[in-house]
């Protein structure tokens, strides 16, 4: 196995020698909750301009946050699920700059006392061993409204209903090497969050999104001069943006020159990051505690409480699922990312009838191939399949029993997608079960035998190549339904009788 | 006098008896001080008067009455310091930058008050975002003190910021007032115009629809003519509330049944760093004569320090701009306000900025960013911070030796228009006696014990530990008596 | 403490207050004025003091997630100087 690890780390050729590649990740992931971080106003997305919005949200005269408890715990259980160290006593501070989107003239952030510390992600690319992800931090902010440019030529018209909604800014190590890890890390990290309930990692709304830092650098040397290309929101893009910067930054390099510090935009119709025009280097932040918002103090006991409210997550259940249904680490791995795979997954092996080795890797197999390609083809999630985890089971077990043939299988199958119906009653209805009654194979398989008896006697003075030519003719005689193992011992003894 | 001019002569509490007994109806004790508005117009107290607002509710209230469901304070004609936003009714904190600005929603200090029954008259003039100590940075223009000396001649200066509170009570045009104070905004207007006001511990009343300067600061308070008006005004506006989470989450206070109570024993302080060198003889005598008085009343009198007093007023002028440059930073001009358009967003906001604001108020901003800024942060804010603990600990040691604190409110009385250097260090030396019970946010009550030689009034000024207002209101009430302020002003003091 | 001109724009800039040079002058000696007077607190040692920043209050409380009704649009916009289709409009932003 090629096996990466920090030592031996991913490397860029150029044309003046190796590069290695230096990714961290600034992810804003926003909080599932029904109000917003500091105010009372609800969190849906796709509301009608300016309707859920709060005057606190608008930073009226006079009103002021009042901390949403639910946003906390939702950060202590993201911090819990990173293996983080949760720190009971944190401050919010304001962050001040003007922006046409940011009300209150400042953000709401945490900056010297984060709600969690130090934690770590494992990730694993195929043919990878597994990789920890250092997490700096994770602190809760608000999110600020959205400024739309297309209304009129001169015009930004602001709406600000996402203004105020909770985030969890989470931070990584500058320990990714390559945009697929980056874009691994991206998929390990919001399977993690769903499963925990904290952010729904709905990308295309917006509500998982990454600030990018990639630099170059010699291998064994130190850092080089990163820049940031900010807001990423899928993670194709991050892999795309990822894979521009390191040939933006090698071009200026290899050609003696020097990468600037600043702050990027990825413009996904080029597939290329730019410089923003407006400047962010002006910027001084002047960070102070927000005299509005004591410290928040939480209590060991409260975050204890949380633990053991905890669902299994995906890396020990991904331990479970290879001890007990025999499953590879790369089969495991696919089926416990993604909660609603692995509950797809455990509720249909919950209705089988023998739960082993064989009937789990069978299963898996069913839902990595014709299951997840047909998903994939409609477009829809696993939560919006016209299969039930129950109909799937099944189809399994109508093969382990030998009642249909794989193959039939994979036509039950697809009356199952259109019908949504019980693959029992597909088969009773359309006749599909195997033949396994070797008094009714015996008449079809004379009558083949009886139509080409050159072809016997040929196949009796050595060719057995021809055995195939008559399970071929058998095979379309029942239309497929002859039990495969039936139809060639009975076929073998009869040629042999002729 | 006419029967009108008795009315707003009475304390609420004597009108609320009136009320009560029947001897007047809300309507005319409300028009009576309609019309003391009217007449006292040039002293530029109110910036917005309500009257129609102020009869229905003197109709409703009228009402109660007759059904006998009447509130604590009902049917008692008040007016609110124009920061205290007020639904449906502009309120501007006296800027440019609000000068048309309507709330769509009530303080909740402003509501407490309408809940216990009151007749609102209008809003109060003040310093443009609290930011001053004679209000003379409105953008409504400079408030008179109804108080003039002996021979009449001068215009003198309220105080600041509350400064039209503290007009419009002196001048018997409201009843009461609400005010803030954030660095002395209330105890100073009532040490220039001979009233009661009270600044209580931080978190006792609501922040939620009180435009902020400097969120750690400012608490509401109210300006009244009595200890007994001032303790049913606090009673009424004081109250945990859910929407500020610096609010104090504590029973709602109970000051006027239990007002009256003996202070022998008490243990009185006397802070020696409080003896200043430019403090004006008159003021020197009164704070001896009320140490006699109180004496007299049973109190032990201490010598006590306060050693980090000094640097209160440096710490305050560090730690109230940073706060207010961020708190004032919503001022864009995009969502509410006014707004001098522009060709880009940044010429927009600084256009608007620079025209909305006023001079003091810029000056503040600039100071607050600067002392935020990167590189200085931990030289001005983090040190200020740092004082602010020490000052927050002489407070809590000397709360050992002895329970409240007597000094004077003020250096000085009240100054005249104009005689007052223009520099903006000399005008914050003002509040020096007064900011260090909002660096470490304990009450303080500023009560009227007489009158200069040139016959303007003084104030002393009690500080005691967090939540000690009751004490306070007992202690007040002793040199309120010993005083006998009220009839010696109103034989002795010239009015305008 | 002396401040230059320099600090004064780059202050403004950060406030985005607009000063014309004559005011510019002024709060650079008013600013230079306040800032040496503060600077008295630097006669004490407070090494190891923790700032102190929040009043009585030692922990945050927090609120439930429960949404209240949000007032309409109209409302959030009615004081606004310039506004359309229920949003704030300001000059064209470019990122």
């Amino acid at each position: 196995m090629n096996t990466k690890t920090p030592d031996h780390p991913f490397l860029v050729q150029g044309q003046t020698g190796p590069w290695e590649v230096v990714i961290g990740l600034e992810i804003h992931a926003q909080i599932t909750s029904a109000s917003k971080l500091f105010s009372e106003a609800p969190t849906d997305f796709g509301a009608d301009p300016n309707a859920n919005v709060s005057f606190v949200d608008a930073a009226f005269p006079g009103m002021l946050p009042v901390l949403n408890a639910h946003c906390v715990d939702q950060a202590i259980k993201t911090g819990l699920g990173l293996n983080a160290e949760i720190n009971l006593f944190s401050v919010f501070d304001r962050k001040n700059y003007f922006y046409a989107d940011l009300p209150l003239g400042y953000q709401i952030s945490q900056f010297h006392h984060p709600i969690v510390g130090r934690g770590s992600l494992e990730i694993q690319l195929p043919d990878h061993a597994p990789r920890t992800i250092g997490i700096t931090r994770i602190h809760l902010e608000q999110d600020a409204g959205k400024s739309i440019h297309d209304q009129h030529p001169q015009k930004s018209h602001i709406d600000l209903n996402r203004s105020g909604v909770g985030l969890m800014e989470i931070v990584t190590e500058p320990d990714l090497r390559s945009a697929e890890e980056a874009m691994a890390f991206m998929r390990y990290l919001r399977g993690l969050l769903r499963y925990l309930g904290t952010c729904d990692g709905n990308m295309e709304q917006g509500s998982l999104r990454a600030d990018v830092n990639v630099s170059l650098r010699r291998p064994g040397e130190a850092f080089g001069t990163r820049a940031e290309t900010k807001n990423v929101n899928s993670i194709r893009f991050i892999g795309q943006a990822i894979a521009y910067e390191i040939q933006r930054q090698m071009a200026i390099l290899e050609s003696g020159g020097t990468v600037d510090q600043e702050t990027r935009l990825f413009d996904p119709s080029k597939g290329e990051t730019r410089t923003m025009r407006s400047k962010e280097d002006a910027h001084d932040y002047r960070y102070f505690p927000d005299p509005d918002l004591p410290p928040l103090v939480i209590s060991q006991d409260h975050v204890d409480r949380l633990r053991e409210a905890l669902p299994e997550l995906p890396q020990e259940k991904k331990q479970r699922f290879i001890r007990d249904f025999g499953l590879s680490t790369y089969d495991a791995d696919l089926l416990t990312m993604d909660r609603d795979v692995a509950d797809f997954y455990e509720n249909a092996l919950k209705v089988m009838d023998t739960v082993n080795a064989q009937t789990g890797k069978m299963l898996a197999n069913w839902m990595m191939g014709d299951f997840f390609a047909a998903l994939n083809r409609d477009g829809l999630a696993i939560k919006d399949s016209p299969v039930t985890p129950q109909h799937l089971a099944k189809l399994v077990q109508l093969i382990t029993n030998d009642v249909i043939s794989g193959k039939i299988a994979k036509d039950v199958f697809g009356f199952m997608w259109e019908s949504k119906h019980d693959p029992e009653e597909i088969v009773k209805e359309k006749g599909l079960a195997q033949m396994v009654d070797p008094d009714a194979l015996k008449p079809i398989i004379q009558e083949i035998l009886q139509a080409n008896l050159d072809k016997v006697a040929e196949y009796q003075s050595g060719k057995e190549k021809l055995f195939g030519f008559f399970v071929g003719l058998a095979m379309k005689a029942t239309q497929g339904k002859a039990n495969p193992a039936l139809l060639n011992q009975i076929l073998k003894e009869m040629l042999k009788g002729q | 006098m006419t029967k009108s001019n008795d009315l707003t002569r009475l304390s609420l509490a004597d009108a609320k008896k009136g009320l009560q007994s029947k001897d007047f109806t809300v309507k005319e004790l409300t028009q009576a001080h309609l019309d003391a508005m009217k007449e006292k117009k040039d002293l530029n107290a109110f910036v917005l008067e309500t009257p129609e607002l102020a009869l229905e509710q003197a109709a409703a209230s009228q009402k109660k009455y007759d059904a006998g469901t009447q509130g604590p304070l009902e049917g008692l004609p008040i007016a609110n310091k124009d920061l205290y936003c007020t639904k449906g009714i502009r309120t501007t904190a006296c800027s440019k930058i609000l000068a048309s600005f309507i709330p769509p929603y009530e303080s909740t200090v402003s509501q407490n008050l309408l809940d216990a029954g009151v007749v609102t008259l209008g809003k109060l003039n003040m310093d443009e975002f609290a930011m001053g100590s004679a209000n003379m940075n409105s953008y409504f223009g400079p408030v008179i003190n109804p108080w003039t000396d002996k021979e009449g001649t001068k215009s003198y200066v309220p105080g600041g910021s509350s400064g039209g509170s503290a007009a419009a009570v002196s001048a018997h045009m409201a009843l009461a007032a609400t005010a803030s104070d954030t660095g002395g905004s209330i105890r100073q207007p009532a040490s220039f115009c001979g009233l009661v006001g009270i600044k209580p511990t931080y978190g006792l009343c609501s922040r939620y629809g009180m435009i902020a300067f400097a969120s750690s600061l400012d608490q509401a308070g109210p300006l009244t003519r009595t200890v007994e008006d001032a303790a049913m005004m606090l009673e009424a506006m004081a109250g945990h509330d859910p929407k500020d989470a610096t609010s104090l989450n504590i029973p709602k206070p109970q000051y006027t049944q239990n007002l009256g109570g003996s202070i022998k024993g008490k243990r009185v302080g006397l802070p020696k760093e409080y003896y200043l060198k430019e403090m004006h003889p008159d003021i020197l005598k009164k704070w001896d004569e009320a140490k006699a008085w109180l004496l007299d009343a049973g109190a032990e009198l201490v010598d006590v320090s306060l050693p980090h007093t000094s640097y209160a007023l440096p710490a305050y002028y560090i730690i109230a701009p940073a706060e207010a440059s961020s708190n004032l930073a919503r001022y864009d001009g995009v969502r509410y306000g006014f707004r001098r358009d522009a060709d880009s967003l940044d010429a927009l906001y600084e256009q608007t900025r620079s025209e909305g604001f006023g001079d003091e108020v810029k000056r503040r901003i600039l100071i607050g960013t600067y002392v935020l800024s990167a590189g200085y942060y931990d030289a001005y804010y983090r040190k200020a911070g740092r004082l602010r603990r020490l000052i927050a600990q002489d407070f809590e040691k000397v709360f050992h030796e002895c329970d409240v604190l007597l000094s004077a409110t003020t250096p000085t009385p009240a100054f005249a228009f104009g005689e007052k250097p223009k520099d903006p260090i000399s005008m914050y030396m003002n509040d020096v006696l007064t900011v260090p019970a909002n660096i470490a946010g304990l009450p303080g009550i500023s009560v009227p014990v007489g009158l200069s030689e040139t016959g303007l009034p003084l104030g002393l000024q009690l500080v005691g530990p967090a939540l000690s207002e009751a004490l306070l209101f007992d202690v007040s009430l002793v040199l309120e008596k010993a005083s006998n302020f009220l009839s010696m002003a109103q034989e002795k003091g010239n009015k305008r | 403490m002396m401040i230059t001109l320099d600090d004064v724009q780059k202050i403004a800039w950060l406030s985005r207050i607009r000063l014309s040079d004559e005011e510019k002058h002024a709060m650079k000696d008013n600013l230079s004025a306040i800032l040496g007077w503060v600077e008295k607190l630097d006669q004490v040692d407070t090494t190891g003091i923790e700032p102190l920043s929040s009043m009585h209050i030692p922990e945050m409380v927090c609120r439930t997630d429960v949404c209240h009704h949000t007032p309409m649009a109209e409302v959030i916009t009615q004081n606004a100087p310039e506004k359309e289709l229920n949003m704030f409009t300001v000059p064209k932003v470019v990122e």
